[in-house]
C-alpha cells in the first residue's frame, strides 16, 4: 500500500499540494485524475522520491519515503520516465538490462538475463531489439521504457501522462499490459491520466484532485459523473453508463 | 574482432613510435639507453594522455548530456593552467605533487562552475552548451594569459597549452600514471555514468546516488585533465571526437565501449605525435597542433555523415 498522510507542497510559496492524505490500496490499477496543475505529477514525483518532501510522510510497503535508501526503494517501486529524457544512444536490448540495475549493479545474473528476456517477449520487442532508441516510434520507445520498468520487477509502478503521443491502438495496447500486469502480477499501478475515458475503462480505482486537494476516490462508476466533471474540472461534459463503465461525451 | 584489430594497428603504431626518431637505433651502442629514457617515456605518455582525455570526454558527456563538450575546451584545461599558475606563484617551493593537487582542485572548481552554468540553459537548445563552454573557457585563459603576464611567466603558457611529447623524458611524465589510474577506476562505475546519462529521473528510480556520481565523474575530469595539462600540456579535441566517433559506430552503452574509447583515443593521439615528428621532419609540429588539424577535419566529416544505424 501507498499511504500519503498530510503532504504539503509549496513552490515559491505557492501550494501544489494542500495537506493531501491518501491511501492506495496494494494490486490494482489506480487512475490519478485532475485539471492542469492540479498537483498530480507533483504528487508522483514525491511518492518516486523524485523531490525531497517538506512536509507530510509517505510509506511504500511501510517503507518511508526520505529515510529508505534509494537503492532499496528501486527495487520496490519503479517510476516510467518521460520517453523524450533518454539521451544516450543505446539499443533496447541494453536500455532494458539497465532495468536489472537496482538488482544487479551491472553485475546481471542468470535470474536477471531470463527476466530481460522475459521483458522484451511481454512487450513484443524482440524484432527491435538491436535497434537504437533513438530511431524508434513514439510508441516503440514507450513500450521500450515500460519494459525496462516491468524488467526492474518492482511491486509499485507510478507513470506520469504514458498515453501522450500515443495513437489509439498504441494507447489501449499499453493499457491492456498495464491492467494485465494488476490482475495477473498482482502489481501496483499508480498512473496519471489527462483522458478520463481511458480512466473510466481501465482503472480499477479512481483518485481525482483539483488544486492540491483530494476530491473524490473511489471505483470509476462512484467517482466520474456529470456533476463530479462539473466540480473538478469545471466544465459540463456529459457522462453515460456503457456496459458499467463511464463514459464521457466529449 | 574490433578489438583485436585495435590492439593489433596501436601495436605497430607503438612500435612505429619507438623507431621514429633522429637516432638510428640499428648498430647504436646506446640504443637501450635511448629507448628507457626518451622514446618508451614518451610512446607510454602518449598513449596514456590520449586513452585518459578521450574517457573524460566520455565521461563530461555524459555528466552535462551534451556530445559537444569536453574537459579541455570546456574550462577544466584552462582551470587546471589557472591552478598551476597560482601554485608556481603563491608556492613555489612547494613539491610538484602539491602543485599538481593545486591544479586538480582549481579544474574541479571550473569544472563545478561550468555544469552550474549548464544547468540554467534551456533544454531545447543544445548547442548552447558547447557555445558557452567555449566563452567560458576563452575566459579563463583569458585570465591566466593575463596573470602570466603580470607575474613575467607568459612563457609557461605555451606548454601547459600546447601539448607537445618532445619534452617527455624518464622521470619527467610519470605522474600521468595517476591519470591512467583514474581512467581504469572510471571504467569500473562506467554503468554509473551511463545511467546519469540518461537523466535524473531515470537515475534516482534505478536507486543511483546521482549527486555522488556527478561528483566522481567531475573529479575524474578534473584530475585526468590537470595531470595532462602540467605533465605534457593540453590537447584539445580528443576527448570530443574520439567519444563521438565510437558513440556513433557502437552507441553509449559505457561498459562495453569505454575501452574502445580508450584504445582509439591513445591510437589517434600517438599517430598524430608521429606525424608532428615525421612531416617536418628532423623538427616538430606540437601533437595539439596536428590534432586540431586533423581531429576537426574528421569531426566535420562525421557531422555530416549520418550515423551508421540510420543507414539501412
Amino acid at each position: 500500500m501507498i499511504k500519503v498522510e498530510g503532504v504539503t507542497y509549496q513552490i515559491v510559496r505557492q501550494e501544489i499540494l494542500s495537506d493531501v492524505s491518501v491511501n492506495i490500496p496494494k494490486g490494482g490499477v489506480t487512475a490519478l485524475i485532475g485539471p492542469n496543475g492540479a498537483g498530480k505529477s507533483t504528487l508522483l514525483s514525491l511518492i518516486a522520491r523524485l523531490m525531497p518532501l517538506q512536509t507530510g510522510t509517505i510509506h511504500v510497503d511501510g517503507q518511508a519515503i526520505g529515510q529508505t535508501p534509494s537503492d532499496t526503494l528501486a527495487r520496490s517501486l519503479a517510476i516510467l520516465p518521460q520517453a523524450s529524457d533518454i539521451a544516450p544512444r543505446l539499443t533496447v536490448a541494453q536500455l532494458v538490462r539497465f532495468g536489472r540495475y537496482p538488482h544487479s549493479k551491472g553485475r546481471p545474473t542468470p535470474a536477471c538475463l531470463e527476466k530481460v528476456e522475459e521483458a522484451m517477449m511481454r512487450f513484443d520487442l524482440g524484432a527491435l531489439q538491436d535497434r537504437m532508441i533513438d530511431t524508434l516510434s513514439g510508441g516503440q520507445r514507450q513500450r521500450a521504457l515500460i519494459a525496462m520498468s516491468y524488467a526492474q520487477d518492482t511491486d509499485y509502478l507510478l507513470l506520469d501522462e504514458p498515453l501522450n503521443n500515443l495513437d489509439i491502438a498504441a494507447a489501449r495496447h499499453l493499457m491492456k499490459l498495464l491492467q494485465t500486469m494488476a490482475r495477473a502480477e498482482g502489481k501496483t499501478i499508480l498512473i496519471v491520466l489527462h483522458d478520463i475515458n481511458y480512466a473510466g475503462a481501465y482503472a480499477d480505482r479512481i483518485v481525482a484532485m483539483r488544486k492540491g486537494r483530494i476530491m473524490a476516490e473511489g471505483p470509476p462508476q462512484s467517482v466520474i459523473s456529470t456533476q463530479a466533471l462539473a466540480e473538478i474540472f469545471d466544465t459540463d461534459a456529459h457522462v453515460v453508463l456503457q456496459d458499467g463503465r463511464p463514459l464521457v461525451m466529449v | 574482432m574490433r578489438a583485436a584489430l585495435s590492439v593489433g594497428v596501436l601495436a605497430a603504431l607503438v612500435v612505429m613510435s619507438l623507431i621514429t626518431g633522429i637516432i638510428d637505433l640499428r648498430g647504436d651502442d646506446n640504443a637501450l639507453s635511448l629507448l628507457m629514457v626518451s622514446r618508451i617515456p614518451r610512446t607510454a605518455a602518449a598513449l596514456i594522455a590520449g586513452a585518459a582525455l578521450a574517457i573524460a570526454g566520455a565521461i563530461m558527456q555524459m555528466l552535462v548530456r551534451n556530445r559537444f563538450v569536453e574537459p579541455m575546451t570546456a574550462g577544466t584545461g584552462q582551470g587546471a593552467a589557472l591552478g598551476i599558475l597560482g601554485a608556481i606563484l603563491f608556492f613555489p617551493g612547494a613539491p610538484v605533487q602539491v602543485q599538481m593537487g593545486i591544479a586538480a582542485a582549481t579544474a574541479l572548481v571550473t569544472s563545478l562552475g561550468f555544469l552550474a552554468m549548464v544547468q540554467r540553459l534551456p533544454t531545447t537548445q543544445p548547442l548552447l552548451v558547447p557555445l558557452v563552454g567555449l566563452i567560458y573557457g576563452g575566459l579563463l585563459a583569458a585570465v591566466v594569459t593575463f596573470v602570466a603576464y603580470q607575474a613575467d611567466l607568459l612563457q609557461f603558457i605555451d606548454i601547459w597549452m600546447n601539448g607537445e611529447f618532445s619534452g617527455v623524458l624518464q622521470g619527467r611524465y610519470e605522474l600521468l600514471w595517476i591519470a591512467a589510474a583514474v581512467a581504469v577506476a572510471a571504467y569500473f562505475i562506467a554503468d554509473q555514468f551511463a545511467i546519469v546519462g540518461m537523466g535524473r529521473t531515470i537515475s534516482v528510480n534505478l536507486g543511483l546516488k546521482y549527486r555522488q556520481v556527478m561528483a566522481l565523474g567531475l573529479c575524474a575530469i578534473a584530475v585526468i585533465s590537470a595531470l595532462t595539462v602540467v605533465t605534457v600540456g593540453a590537447i584539445p579535441f580528443v576527448g570530443l571526437v574520439v567519444p563521438n566517433i565510437v558513440s556513433r559506430l557502437y552507441g553509449d552503452n559505457l561498459r562495453q565501449t569505454l575501452p574502445l574509447t580508450a584504445l582509439w583515443g591513445a591510437g589517434a593521439v600517438l599517430l598524430c605525435d608521429i606525424l608532428g615528428r615525421v612531416s617536418r621532419y628532423p623538427f616538430e609540429i606540437p601533437v595539439g597542433t596536428v590534432f586540431g588539424v586533423i581531429g576537426t577535419a574528421v569531426f566535420l566529416v562525421l557531422l555530416y555523415k549520418r550515423p551508421a544505424h540510420e543507414r539501412s
